[in-house]
């Protein structure tokens, strides 16, 4: 491994501080989380960084805190601790069963929250060096390539698909998510944390350099809310979602008064299928309804020559996963 | 360098090594405990597997700034030259292991796991080993084995009988 500097700050602003420091000096400097992803990519030689900034010596982070009526939680929280937080689990339950589908137990207990939202993407291009976009180079070698876990939707130039099922979640819950950087804080809706390639194909989400995700805010859940996150894998543990939903239903008695689907492993980010919520909006959910919807949700889908597979996949799991949530004692 | 002091297997331990040393290394090359593997060196296949502070963790994956004044319990804390620890001794008796390279590992997963959950179904078992790599032998003969150690552990009797 590439030796570097360990760095231990005391609060985020010294941690966005050292990474200006680093730059000026000429040097790169990476943020560290739990380092599950990050130790990965600097032992492969894809990030080379010459100072680590150390966000676990930052106390506070990793806590869930009641705010407005609704949560804050903080980007350093373990998934662990996430998925098994007794609020998440009741108010938030699609955020919960994210988390506890995350990777390995060993991953979970120290990947947080923030490293599992801005994880790089696990494209086999990517993570293997090729010159591809993602890498500083001018092509996505998925396209004439093995594409068969890559996006059905919203690719070009680059196919990968956004890899984290807590994102995928949060952007379901409406969370808003809280950024830190050199020019001081801001609040974003987490749907506008995203980027797509075809706005910029070398970074999956907004963070310039030195900005870092410290907190996500979920709104109270209303009386009658019910959610569920459903995960597709090519085996039985322990990989990313082929095809995910995120399904958030505020119901009254019978009758679905809004929807939140997004999906997750088809797109470069968490995919939000508004035909799919309008078709939910104000409506019974009968087995007939949710199969216009899992219709919906893959309507406009491209796919590339080796993943058409997820075209039905992901109708399917549409269908079932809103049914099944509907139908929910 | 780094200077890092840490708890292992009950005593304190202390080193200077390179910032980009993992407790993996920290452990076998600085502490000669060899029995945690060295795999595949990036949190796939779960050989390196040890417990922190009451965790399963995978230890290629943490760096030594991260386990300062830490509690990391390794395969080596578990038995004594006279005694092995219950899940060895059943891990033995059902031959759980094959080539043995993943045993470490699975090994600390399910101590772990039987220190939270005492009692655990099979599907729960398994959702534990979830993240260590066995290619030998199938997990079935493990299984039996964290399901026997389970009982001795809660003062029962263990059902010894392999299956076929």
């Amino acid at each position: 491994m590439k030796t570097f500097t360990n760095t231990n700050p005391n609060s985020l602003d010294q941690a966005v501080s050292l990474v200006q420091q680093a730059r000026t000096n000429g040097q790169t400097a990476s943020l560290v989380g739990g380092g599950s992803d990050l130790l990965a990519l600097v032992k492969d030689f894809i990030v080379k960084p010459d100072v680590l900034v150390n966000l676990k010596t930052i106390k506070g982070l990793d806590q869930v805190v009641p705010e407005a009526g609704g949560v804050h939680i903080g980007g350093l929280i373990t998934l662990d601790a996430l998925g098994s937080h007794p609020v998440i689990r009741s108010q938030y339950t699609v955020l919960a069963e994210a988390a506890e589908t995350v990777a390995t137990p060993q991953i979970r207990n120290v990947g947080t929250l923030g490293g599992n939202v801005c994880q790089r993407p696990w494209c086999w291009y990517f993570r293997n060096g090729f010159p591809c976009l993602k890498n500083g180079g001018s092509m996505c070698y998925s396209v004439g390539g093995e594409n068969q876990f890559h996006a059905i939707f919203g690719g070009g130039p680059s196919y990968i698909v956004h890899p984290s099922d807590t994102a995928t979640a949060l952007v379901a819950l409406g969370a808003k998510f809280r950024v830190v950087g050199p020019s001081g804080e801001r609040v974003v809706p987490g749907a506008d944390f995203f980027v797509l390639p075809r706005q910029d194909s070398t970074r999956e989400n907004i963070l310039a350099p030195g900005e870092l995700l410290s907190a996500v805010q979920l709104a109270p859940a209303p009386p009658g809310r019910r959610s569920t996150y459903n995960k597709v894998l090519d085996r039985e543990a322990w990989t990313h979602a082929v095809v995910s939903a995120a399904v958030v239903l505020d119901m009254d008695r019978e009758i679905c008064r809004s929807a939140s689907v997004v999906l997750g492993g088809v797109a470069p980010i968490p995919w939000r299928v508004p035909d799919a919520e309008r078709l939910l909006a104000g409506q019974r959910i009968t087995p007939a309804l949710a199969s216009k919807v899992g219709e919906a949700a893959v309507a406009g889908a491209q796919p590339l020559t080796k993943n058409a597979y997820k075209v039905p996949m992901t109708k399917a799991l549409v269908r079932r996963t809103v049914l099944a949530l509907a139908t929910r004692a | 360098m780094v200077n890092v002091t840490l708890r292992v297997n009950g005593e304190t331990r202390s080193a200077s090594v390179p910032p980009e040393t993992t407790l993996l290394r920290l452990l076998r090359d600085q502490f000669n405990l060899t029995g945690s593997k060295l795999g595949c060196d990036v949190g796939d296949c779960g050989a390196c597997t040890v417990i922190v502070d009451g965790q399963p963790v995978n230890s290629c994956l943490m760096l030594v700034g991260q386990v300062e004044g830490r509690e990391v319990l390794t395969i080596e804390g578990l038995a004594n030259a006279d005694h092995l620890y219950p899940l060895q001794k059943l891990f033995e008796h059902f031959g759980s292991l094959q080539c043995g390279f993943c045993g470490p590992g699975v090994i600390m997963s399910a101590k772990a796991l039987l220190d939270e959950n005492p009692d655990p179904s099979t599907e729960e078992i398994r959702d534990a080993l979830g993240g260590n790599l066995c290619r030998c032998t199938g997990y079935t003969k493990m299984i039996e084995a964290i399901k026997g150690a389970s009982c001795i552990l809660r003062g029962e009797e263990a059902p010894l009988v392999k299956s076929a």
